[in-house]
């Protein structure tokens, strides 16, 4: 095989082929694994906002456990009670697949001067009622996300976190367990009904988070901005859904 | 051995210890310091590495006749994304978990020096099977030292390894911690993870002078 690979023309055909190769080669997994893909979105989705409302496959203090892909359909419409979409003024409106919204486009949306729709899910478990909103941010490589579940005071109930690429070992570490169980009683508001969030706040010498009206839960080491990145994502995206709130227990 | 003749085996054991990617070509420090807060992670990284370095030493080796020479760093570039992302895109179809527990790294492999240092110093010059050995062997050498340094780091950093808590409470002060004992939380700062990587180059090189360069 005598080629001469020094050639322009060569090297030029070469380029042309090998990017028509693996571009079709690359469109043609995407596009044929797509449904699979969309499909785990999905089921991954409701994962997330049944494990905030405390219907999952945790035991003891092990590492977050979701319901099984297999039953989570099932579990969601049985535990999922009702889906809305709410406006600015506290408006309900209700939404079968309003956990298909995409918050990062809503969050655009709001951005560039229209409307944003805010999802919330009402689910009921052993008596209880509550309200789930999904919140999402930015970490420090890549976005952030959660779902947080909340009682009609809004006090925290239950909170999911995840991220698209936070450093193993440290920011990653909000997908950990017991940095999602720190928020279970944190109240969003204080006692004169202002919403003040609820900051990951270093040195507050509250280690196992005794208190719990103090809007603050405990960071983690060398997460500074991921930390500080939840605490935004919070105080920025639950703080929408206070005139709902607000409207609820009147 | 049987199957591999005694210069092929030394492909895979030279770079455990005496050619080491990391310790002696000082290649892939950027992804050693990056992902070795944690055990897991580190292993996770070494298994990745693994397979693209595997794999990808083989395909650079078998279009090492006709890659022209003026772009073939571009080439290797799209050989070892391509790899990647569709091993990911296959993840994410039929082990969704796993791919979500792999993303951090993809970006981290792409951009890993010791996959193209392997693809430019080896593939491009020897056969597909010696280069296949050749990428099995760096990659573990690599595995290797993150996985010492992982478990340096989460042991001291953390107190756990694995996620498995092996000293006991530091918060409720059980174990270690009850004789005073704490986490080095600056074990999880990635500086840390240059000094392990020194020492281990200390070591290694105090045990064989021949290492040393003057």
């Amino acid at each position: 095989m005598a080629i001469n690979t020094d050639k322009n023309s060569y090297t030029i055909i070469f380029a042309i082929a090998m990017v028509l190769v693996v571009g079709s080669l690359l469109a043609f997994t995407a596009s044929s694994l797509r449904p699979n893909i969309d499909e785990n979105k999905r089921m991954e989705k409701q994962q997330n906002i049944l494990y905030a409302m405390g219907v999952n496959g945790n035991e003891g203090t092990g590492d977050i456990t979701f319901i099984s892909t297999d039953k989570v359909a099932g579990e969601f419409s049985k535990y999922i009670k009702k889906q809305l979409v709410i406006d600015a003024n506290g408006n309900e409106v209700e939404n079968k697949e309003a956990y298909l919204i995409d918050i990062k486009k809503e969050q655009a949306k709001a951005k560039n001067g229209g409307t944003r729709r805010l999802p919330l899910f009402v689910g009921e478990k052993e008596g209880k009622t509550f309200y789930i909103a999904p919140i999402r941010g930015k970490g420090l490589w890549d976005a952030i996300w959660g779902y947080v579940a909340l009682d009609k005071n809004m006090v925290v109930q239950g909170a999911f976190f995840d991220h698209a690429g936070e450093t193993p070992g440290l920011g990653a570490n909000i997908k950990q367990r017991y940095f999602m169980d720190d928020f279970v009683g944190e109240q969003l508001k204080n006692t004169a009904g202002v919403f003040k969030g609820i900051k990951v706040a270093k040195g507050n010498n509250d280690p196992v988070n005794n208190t719990k009206d103090d809007h603050e839960v405990d960071a983690l080491a060398g997460a500074t901005i991921t930390g500080d990145g939840v605490s935004a994502m919070i105080k920025k995206d639950l703080k929408l859904y206070l005139p709902y709130f607000k409207k609820l227990n009147n | 051995m049987g199957l591999l003749s005694k210069k092929d085996g030394k492909l895979i054991t030279d770079p455990l210890a005496d050619n080491n990617p990391i310790t002696i070509q000082v290649l892939g420090i950027c992804s050693a310091l990056a992902i070795t807060a944690e055990l897991k992670a580190s292993l996770v990284m070494g298994i990745a590495v693994l397979f693209v370095l595997g794999i990808g030493n083989v395909v650079i080796s078998l279009m090492r006749n006709i890659i022209p020479s003026k772009i073939r760093i571009i080439v290797q570039l799209i050989v070892v994304a391509a790899l990647v992302i569709i091993v990911d895109q296959v993840l994410k179809a039929f082990a969704y978990e796993l791919s979500k527990t792999l993303s951090v790294f993809v970006g981290l492999i792409i951009t890993n020096c010791i996959i193209m240092g392997r693809f430019e110093a080896f593939a491009l010059g020897n056969g597909p099977w010696k280069s296949f050995l050749d990428g099995i062997g760096n990659a573990l050498g690599y595995a290797v030292i993150l996985v010492i340094v992982g478990f340096f780091r989460e042991l001291l950093g953390s107190g756990t390894l694995f996620g498995v808590p092996v000293l006991g409470d530091s918060i409720e002060k059980t174990g270690v911690y009850s004789i005073g004992y704490e986490n080095n939380g600056f074990m999880l700062m990635p500086p840390m993870a240059l000094i392990i990587v020194g020492l281990i180059i200390w070591v290694q090189r105090s045990r064989n002078k021949a290492l040393i360069e003057d």
